[in-house]
């Protein structure tokens, strides 16, 4: 379990998170959706120690992450982020390689070399996985930074907007991957999503944020509903039925 | 260097979800040939890469150890071996610290030198002998001046840097921006001290600081050779954390690295090697840049042991070599610092331009 106890993060006066509490569950999929600016990534980012808060508490599995040896967090915690670029000139399998740095700490051992090609293999990147990074595709290379926090096998899977730049195919592919993890390997997964039909079809449990703060938290039959989805983003939605999913139209 | 984004899928690209909905995860999959060979192919030519730049380097110090001997060997000899050997130190020295201080900042245009670090030890040294006055310094062993000029370069350099560095989202033109005020800032401030300082102070400073290729100080080597020993066994030691560093200090503390524990360290060791060369030949701006950035060129890997072995192969070479040039054909008109600034301050302005391109 992620406890999150009222974290609070400000920019001078505008406060983008504020005061969050909440726990995110040991399996399953949670989507967090919410307006621009709402504090979703910021959030991700505190959770995943990348930032750091200016009150409250984030723990995993009873760590501490911001107090708790960065190592053992990393054993149970991985964020998958927006940022694509690398500096470092290095090939698919190098990158998968390291996600298993917190478990060799650069030496892999046989369990490490296992772990990186079912991660290549599962991704679909085995005939990618003597080329550069940054000769792939973006389809590709996200596939290749998806291969890295599998490799990593931790427990928690953060995901900040990982369907950017992603066409239809992939984001797909990329969203039955996720679900796959949480399903047959009893993963959690904690994505931050724009696309509320994707959140909707996708997950266990969707949490809605606005101005920094939780206003919506449950199942998608409860989320994804008209007068949710107008309180979260201030405009007009109209919800079907199709094929048994609930589906938001907004385009009007 | 930024990377064109691209959305496109190449014809190579197959949907990962049919992986994922049809293929169970196994072995038993059809494996696709993932081409050991090829996984073969690095590890080689980083092999010739470095008997390459050894015999390149062997050739160079045996051309600089007997050109123009005329038969005084007893004399030439010692004295050769003696300037080779502090070549050496002061370009591994400068070829190490390079190398992690552009991995510590991601970028490849930065060094030390640009940063201001070895303005700021001809600063700490200039401070330590205005403040103690010349009686004083001059009592003090010079091998005791060299390590507490060293340590209070060490500390005032982390200190620093660690808060210009910031939490690593500074941009690469405020970071020049700031390295060359600082640079300047601690030029002004010794000229300062060194206007206001008694003709005593200032002899025995110049004593101190001045040393430079032609007039190495030799004196310094041992405590400057195993200082640098100390540097290379705890950087190559920390190499596995380098290459995570590599990936961003985002990716880094994913990873589990302790990040600002790392970069405090290896900033230290950075400053500590700084000392080393300074110390031994005065400050020479672009001979890191230039090393670093050929190694890139030729290892193509992100690997810390090769891209770190190979700077120090290419930045000993370029100096033996430079001043090899500079006794026989150049007759030392000129410094081998004139020389190397030239070339490496051109390099400098093309990969800058190369960087605002991209």
């Amino acid at each position: 379990m992620i406890a999150i106890d009222s974290v609070t993060k400000s920019y001078g006066d505008a406060t983008v998170v504020d005061a969050v509490s909440l726990t995110l569950p040991d399996s399953g999929v949670t989507s967090i959706i919410g307006p621009n600016g709402a504090g979703k990534s910021t959030l991700l980012s505190i959770v995943s120690r990348i930032l750091g808060a200016d009150a409250g508490v984030v723990s995993v599995e009873g760590l501490d992450v911001f107090s708790a040896p960065s190592r053992e967090v990393a054993k149970r915690l991985s964020i998958l982020r927006q940022d694509q670029h690398l500096t470092a000139r290095i090939t698919v399998r190098e990158l998968v390689e390291f996600g298993r740095f917190p478990h060799s700490h650069g030496r892999l051992t046989p369990e490490c070399r296992e772990a990186v090609a079912s991660a290549i293999e599962y991704c679909d990147l085995a005939e990618l996985a003597d080329r550069p990074i940054h000769q792939l595709s973006g389809g590709q290379r996200q596939r290749a930074f998806v291969a890295m926090v599998l490799a990593q096998d931790t427990r928690y899977v953060l995901l900040d907007e990982p369907l950017n730049n992603l066409d239809m195919v992939h984001a797909t592919g990329l969203m039955r991957l996720l679900r796959s993890l949480a399903d047959d390997h009893g993963k959690s997964i904690v994505l931050v999503l724009h696309d509320i039909n994707y959140a909707s079809v996708y997950s266990d449990r969707i949490i809605a944020m606005r101005g920094g703060a939780v206003v919506q938290d449950g199942p998608p039959t409860e989320v994804i509903t008209e007068a949710a989805l107008e309180d979260v983003y201030g405009m007009e939605f109209r919800v079907h039925e199709v094929d048994g999913e609930r589906i938001a139209a907004y385009y009007r | 260097m930024p990377r064109p984004e691209r959305t496109s899928s190449s014809p190579a690209e197959t949907s990962p979800r049919e992986t994922v909905a049809t293929v169970p995860v196994g072995p038993e999959r059809a494996h696709r040939p993932s081409a050991p060979s090829e996984h073969a192919h690095p590890s080689r030519r980083t092999a010739l890469l470095f008997a390459g730049l050894a015999l390149a380097l062997g050739g160079a110090i045996a051309l600089f150890l007997t050109w123009g001997v005329d038969g005084h060997w007893d004399f030439a000899l010692p004295r050769r071996l003696e300037q080779v050997a502090a070549l050496a130190v002061v370009g591994i020295a400068i070829a190490v610290s390079t190398v992690v201080f552009q991995t510590l900042t991601q970028n490849r245009i930065l060094t030390p030198s640009i940063m201001g670090f070895d303005a700021l030890y001809v600063l700490v040294a200039t401070t330590l002998v205005f403040f103690l006055g010349a009686a004083t310094a001059e009592a003090i062993d010079p091998l005791a001046m060299f390590a507490l000029n060293a340590g209070l370069m060490m500390g005032a350099a982390t200190a620093l840097f660690r808060w210009v560095l910031g939490d690593g989202t500074r941009g690469l033109y405020t970071m020049v921006l700031v390295g060359v005020i600082a640079g300047t800032f601690f030029s002004s401030l010794t000229s300062f001290m060194f206007r206001v300082m008694n003709p005593n102070e200032f002899d025995t400073l110049m004593d101190q600081l001045f040393a430079s290729f032609n007039a190495i100080d030799t004196g310094l080597l041992g405590i400057a050779a195993v200082l640098l020993g100390a540097g290379i066994v705890a950087v190559y030691w920390m190499a596995p954390r380098l290459d995570v560093l590599g990936l961003g200090r985002e990716r880094a503390i994913t990873l589990g690295l302790p990040y600002q524990r790392t970069v405090t360290t290896l900033l230290l060791i950075v400053a500590a090697l700084v000392s080393v060369s300074t110390a031994l030949v005065g400050p020479i701006t672009f001979l890191g840049l230039l090393a670093a950035n050929v190694a890139y060129q030729l290892t193509r890997t992100h690997r810390h042991v090769i891209n770190l072995t190979a700077a120090a192969l290419i930045s000993v070479l370029a100096l033996v070599l430079g001043q090899a040039l500079l006794a026989h054909v150049l007759h030392f008109n000129g410094t081998l610092s004139a020389i190397i600034n030239v070339v490496g301050g051109i390099y400098f302005i093309v990969l800058l331009l190369r960087e605002a391109h991209a």
